[in-house]
C-alpha cells in the first residue's frame, strides 16, 4: 500500500467574474515509504496549488488524495508542508532553537528531551551555534535549514517541500540539496518536493513526475536509476544523468 | 531606534519656560491668584499635609488606573484577536464598532454615574470603555495583517484553531497589540482624572478640582504637576517594557529596511 495516493486530483478557481480557471487538471500518481519523489514543472503550472490540496490545506475540486489510506479533508497528522516562503513561515518572534521546538510542541512533545532533539536537528541542518539567533539574523539559506529542522522536528512520515530552494543562490542551492540527502538517508523520512529545476529534481529523487502548464497534469513518469549517495559531481556528471536531464526537457520543451 | 532618555537641549527650553513663568507670575500680584509662580507650586509640593494628600490621592489615582487599563487589555486582546480571526464575528460586531469608536468616551461617564453610582465602579468602568477602543481596533488589524502562510503553517503542523490563535496569531499581531496598549495608557489615566473630577470622591482629578474650589491655586498646581509626571512615567515604563518584549521586532524592521 503506497504511503501517499494522489487520485484524480482536479481543482479549479473561479474568479470575480465566475469563469473556473482550471489550475490542476485529473492528477494521479503514488508515492512508496522512504522514497524521494520530485515533481517537475514550468513555474505557474499549479505546482503549489498541488502540494496545497495534498496538504489538506485547500480543498480539491475533485478527486481524492490519502494519506495511510486515509482520505485528506484536514491537514493530516503525519505531513508537514515546508513553505516556498521560508522567509514568511518562520515564527519572527522565536528564536531558531525555538522555532525547531514548535515542531516538537506540536506534537505534545516539551521538556528536557525535546530540547535535545531540537538541538540535535540543529545541529544535523548544519546550524549549530545560532539556536539563539532570530531568523531575521539569517541569510535565506540559513532560514530555509531552520524551517527544515522545524518540519523534521515533527518527525512526520510525509515531509511535502514546494520549491524549497527557489529562492537561495546557486551555491547554497547544492549544499542545501545535499544536507537534504543525507537528512533523508539519516531520518528515512517520505519525501514529495516540487521544484523548477530539472536537474535538481533528477539529481535529489527516485522518481520524477513531469507536470504540463496550466492545467497542471502529469505528461510523464520517469524512474532515476541513479545510484546512491550521490555527488554533485560524478551524479551530475554522468551520461545517465544528462540523458533524464534532456529526456525531461525534451518533454516539457515539446509541450510548450 | 533607542532614544536617549537625556536630551539637554529639551530640558534646557524646559527650564527656560519654568522661568519665564517664575518672571511673568512675580512681576504681577493679581496674576499670583491663578497662576501661582513654580516656586510656590513647588513650595506647596513640599508641605507635608499637600504632599501627604497628593500621595495619598495618587495611590488611589493608580490603583483606578490600573485596574481600568488592565481590564481593557485583557478584554480588548481577547476581543479584537477572536473578531481579526473571524471574518463573521467581525461583520457580525462591525456596525457597532464603527458607531461606538467616534464617539468621545467621557459621553459615556454619565451614563456610568446613572448605572454605577459614584465610586471606583464608575471610574474603572469608564476607564475600561475609553482605553479598549484603540487595543481593540489595533488587534483586529494586527491579526487581520497576519500573512496567511504563517497561519497555514500553524495548520499544516496540525494544530486545531485556538492553538494556531495562541501560539501565531497572537504572537503575530503583539506588535500591533502593543501599539494599542502604548495609545490607550494616556486615554486611561486622561478617564481616570476626568471621571475623579466629575463624580469623584478622592483621586488625584478630584483633588485638583478641589484645591481650585478651595482657592489654593498652588495645590491645585501641585495636583497637575503630579499627574504630568504620572503619565510621563507610565509612558517611560511602557516604552521599556516593549522594547524589551518586542526586541524581535527592531532587528526585522532593520533588516527588512536593508
Amino acid at each position: 500500500m503506497p504511503l501517499l495516493e494522489v487520485d484524480a486530483l482536479s481543482k479549479s478557481y473561479s474568479d470575480s467574474s465566475s469563469r473556473s480557471t482550471l489550475a490542476i487538471e485529473n492528477i494521479s500518481f503514488e508515492v512508496e515509504s522512504g522514497e524521494f519523489v520530485a515533481l517537475v514543472g514550468p513555474s505557474g503550472c499549479g505546482k503549489t496549488t498541488l502540494l496545497m490540496c495534498i496538504a489538506g490545506l485547500i480543498p480539491p475540486s475533485a478527486g481524492r488524495v490519502a494519506v495511510k489510506a486515509k482520505p485528506v479533508d484536514r491537514p493530516p497528522p503525519d505531513l508537514v508542508l515546508v513553505f516556498q516562503e521560508y522567509n514568511r513561515s518562520l515564527f519572527a518572534w522565536r528564536t531558531v532553537l525555538s522555532n525547531v521546538l514548535f515542531g516538537l510542541e506540536a506534537k505534545g512533545r516539551s521538556g528536557k528531551a525535546a530540547g535535545d532533539r531540537a538541538r540535535e536537528l540543529i545541529r544535523l541542518v548544519g546550524l549549530e551555534g545560532f539556536e539563539r539567533h532570530y531568523p531575521w539574523q539569517l541569510s535565506g539559506g540559513m532560514q530555509q535549514r531552520v524551517a527544515i529542522a522545524r518540519a523534521l522536528a515533527y518527525e512526520p512520515e510525509v515531509l511535502l517541500m514546494d520549491e524549497p530552494f527557489g529562492s537561495v543562490d546557486a551555491m547554497t542551492r547544492l549544499e542545501l540539496e545535499d544536507a537534504l540527502l543525507s537528512l533523508w538517508k539519516e531520518l528515512g523520512t517520505t519525501i514529495l518536493l516540487v521544484t523548477h529545476d530539472i536537474e535538481e529534481a533528477i539529481y535529489l529523487s527516485d522518481c520524477v513526475h513531469v507536470l504540463a502548464r496550466r492545467p497542471s497534469r502529469v505528461l510523464e513518469t520517469v524512474k532515476v536509476p541513479l545510484a546512491r549517495p550521490r555527488s554533485q559531481v560524478a551524479t551530475r556528471g554522468a551520461p545517465a544523468f544528462m540523458e533524464l536531464r534532456n529526456e525531461i526537457y525534451r518533454r516539457i520543451a515539446n509541450e510548450a | 531606534m533607542k532614544r536617549s532618555v537625556f536630551n539637554p537641549t529639551g530640558l534646557a527650553v524646559f527650564a527656560a519656560l519654568l522661568l519665564a513663568w517664575q518672571f511673568v507670575s512675580r512681576s504681577s500680584g493679581d496674576l499670583q491668584s491663578y497662576l501661582p509662580p513654580p516656586s510656590r507650586v513647588f513650595e506647596a509640593l513640599l508641605q507635608p499635609q499637600v504632599a501627604r494628600a497628593l500621595w495619598e490621592n495618587l495611590w488611589q489615582t493608580l490603583a483606578r488606573f490600573a485596574g481600568g487599563y488592565l481590564i481593557a487589555a485583557a478584554l480588548a486582546i481577547a476581543f479584537g484577536v477572536a473578531l481579526g480571526y473571524s471574518r463573521y464575528a467581525y461583520s457580525f460586531s462591525e456596525v457597532v464598532i464603527e458607531l461606538l469608536r467616534p464617539m468621545p468616551s467621557v459621553a459615556i461617564i454619565p451614563v456610568a454615574i446613572l448605572c454605577l453610582g459614584i465610586g471606583d465602579a464608575m471610574v474603572i468602568a469608564v476607564t475600561v470603555y475609553a482605553a479598549a477602543w484603540p487595543i481593540l481596533l489595533n488587534a483586529i488589524d494586527g491579526v487581520r495583517n497576519i500573512d496567511p502562510t504563517l497561519i497555514n503553517t500553524g495548520r499544516t503542523f496540525g494544530l486545531g484553531r485556538l492553538r494556531i490563535l495562541r501560539d501565531v496569531a497572537l504572537p503575530a499581531a503583539a506588535p500591533y497589540i502593543a501599539t494599542g496598549l502604548r495609545v490607550s495608557l494616556p486615554i486611561a489615566l486622561i478617564l481616570v482624572t476626568t471621571a475623579e473630577m466629575v463624580a469623584g470622591v478622592n483621586g488625584l482629578g478630584y483633588f485638583i478640582l478641589d484645591e481650585e474650589r478651595a482657592l489654593h491655586p498652588e495645590n491645585m498646581y501641585a495636583g497637575i504637576a503630579v499627574v504630568a509626571l504620572l503619565g510621563y512615567a507610565l509612558n517611560r515604563i511602557f516604552v521599556a517594557v516593549e522594547e524589551r518584549a518586542l526586541a524581535w521586532r527592531e532587528g526585522l524592521r532593520i533588516s527588512e529596511a536593508a
